[in-house]
């Protein structure tokens, strides 16, 4: 049900682990589903020059987390901010419906570990996916 | 790559002799057994065989008794929402428990929301038995369906039916048992069990899949919700699957003859993959009871600080098929509502790994797994924000 390049990053997360001296941490927990995700960084002059999470969750929240990592190392913290769930998705060339909401866990991380290094309290809460109803009951229509 | 396949409570193979007594029914003996010519009447013979050897196997007095249905789902369906419209009229109150299989939990939602039914889910302790002192206490007058399933798929907790059927008994009132993950695994007898009810689906005991059969006491009322031909007595329309029977029917006669040699060899593996794990890995938590009143064939553990899914990919990888909760809800992201039933913590029940043995597992495949999964928590583990180390 993965992609390969899903299960090359849940193989073989990249950045496991913690910073000690690390500028930045967020940690989120998923709203949908309980997994929780730790992000470290080490910023230094805007820049993110390291990055390393721990993750609690399913093959995609673990393959996002180690993604995300990738994706950051290297850049500023203004083009950080603009790496959205779905930029981490693609880039692991998609999830299944189901786990769309997983990808929700390593972004608001970010977000949230840059807003309080900015020093913004960020509170936004992250937002559950919604797309699907949950009660089995209702009417289903017919199209899936 | 080794392929160790401890998943059968989700299904199992079809064993070799059920697929050669299906065979001649789908291609040499095509006919519908409800048509008049030779073929159709070898059919319906067949048809007939095959429910007597269902019968025997839940030791049903009569094999009219036996009603055969799509699996487990269907039956668990045509029982309560069956006698539910049958008895409507006296009563509109059922009694069910907060662990049962998501064929009986949603049907009673059903009936609940569109039949104006009221459901008590009955709680159960922490190894997941439902007391028979709590389904007394339960019963009112307008009672008129209780239905408890003899044993739980995902924990394995065999439930004290007989007591809860004594109970049941001196009320006017059925009771019926989803019996899918017993049938074949440990002695089931109707009468002994006193339900008027009971559930049983073929793939769980080698037969194939998309058959199954519902016991209906002799006198019990149900509506069908299968409208059409006469079949089955007029209880559920439509050509039967004359193969899918036969190879019910075989596999139930394959059961019974082994299900004491069978219990007790999937059980000795059970115990000793049991005691492997707790000895190899800290901080385990074994879900359901030990010993006699757990099924021979399950294994279900929550490894803290992990979540399952992550589990399964890694088993995977080595060639080892196991689930996580129930394979019914996999597409679904609550934690099993079992694990959360008998008072786990929303992060452990995210952590639970069901292993469920069959014929076809053997000592080196526990040795195998038992070899690998230390070394897969632990990797799971260093990578989790809830361990400390
Ligand atoms: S199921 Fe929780 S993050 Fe994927």
């Amino acid at each position: 049900m993965y992609s390969e390049k899903v299960m090359d990053h849940f193989n073989n997360p990249r950045n496991v682990g913690e910073i000690k001296d690390a500028d930045a941490i967020g940690k989120v927990g998923n709203p949908v589903c309980g997994d929780i995700i730790k992000l470290y960084l080490k910023i230094k002059n805007g820049r993110i020059e390291d990055a390393k999470f721990k993750t609690f969750g399913c093959g995609a929240a673990v393959a996002t987390s180690s993604m995300v990592t990738e994706l950051i190392k290297g850049k500023t913290i203004e083009e950080a901010m603009k790496i959205s769930k779905d930029t981490v998705a693609e880039a692991l060339d998609g999830l299944p419906p189901v786990k769309m909401h997983c990808s929700n866990l390593a972004a608001d991380a970010l977000h949230n570990a840059i807003n309080s290094y900015l020093g913004k309290s960020s509170e936004e809460e992250p937002q559950a996916e919604t797309e699907e109803s949950k009660g089995y009951l209702d009417s289903v229509s017919n199209d899936q | 790559m080794n392929k160790i396949y401890l998943d059968h409570a989700a299904t199992t193979p079809v064993a070799p002799e059920v697929f050669k007594a299906m065979e001649p029914y789908l291609t040499q003996f095509y006919g519908n057994p409800s048509s008049i010519y030779s073929i159709a009447q070898k059919a319906a013979m067949a048809v007939s065989e095959a429910r007597e050897k269902v019968a025997a196997l839940i030791g049903a007095d009569d094999e009219r008794e036996i009603i055969f249905t799509s699996g487990g789902t269907e039956a668990d369906n045509l029982a309560i929402k069956g006698a539910a419209m049958a008895l409507q009229n006296k009563g509109k109150h059922i009694i069910t428990s907060k662990i049962e299989h998501h064929a009986v939990l949603h049907t009673c939602e059903y009936l609940e929301k569109y039949l104006g039914f009221d459901i008590t889910y009955l709680d159960v302790d922490d190894e997941g038995f439902v007391s028979p002192e709590s389904v007394a206490e339960a019963i009112r007058e307008d009672t008129i369906l209780v239905t408890i399933m003899m044993a739980n798929n995902e924990i394995g907790t065999i439930e004290p039916i007989k007591e809860i059927g004594e109970i049941v008994e001196k009320h006017d009132i059925y009771f019926h048992t989803d019996a899918v993950q017993a049938v074949g695994q440990i002695p089931v007898d109707v009468n002994e069990l006193k339900v008027d009810l009971l559930s049983l689906s073929a793939h769980k005991f080698n037969g194939p899949k998309g058959v199954g059969a519902l016991y209906i006491r002799k006198g019990t009322r149900i509506v069908p919700q299968i409208s059409g031909g006469a079949q089955e007595r007029k209880r559920r329309a439509g050509t039967e699957n004359v193969p899918g029977i036969v190879g019910l029917g075989k596999a139930a006669e394959i059961a019974g003859e082994k299900l004491e040699s069978k219990a007790e060899e999937v059980s000795r593996l059970r115990d000793k993959l049991i005691q492997g794990i707790e000895e190899k890995i800290n901080e385990v938590v074994l879900n359901g009871p030990r010993g006699k009143d757990r099924l021979p064939n399950n294994v279900n553990f929550c490894f803290r600080y992990v979540e399952g899914e992550s589990i399964l990919l890694n088993l995977d990888m080595l060639g080892i098929a196991a689930s996580s909760g129930s394979a019914c809800t996999s597409g679904s992201l609550d934690p099993s509502h079992v694990l959360l039933a008998i008072g786990r913590p929303h992060e452990t029940a995210h952590g639970s790994l069901r292993l469920t043995l069959g014929l076809d597992n053997t000592e080196e495949d526990i040795d195998y797994l038992l070899e690998v999964l230390p070394g897969i928590i632990q990797k799971l583990r260093d990578m989790s924000p809830l361990y400390e180390g």
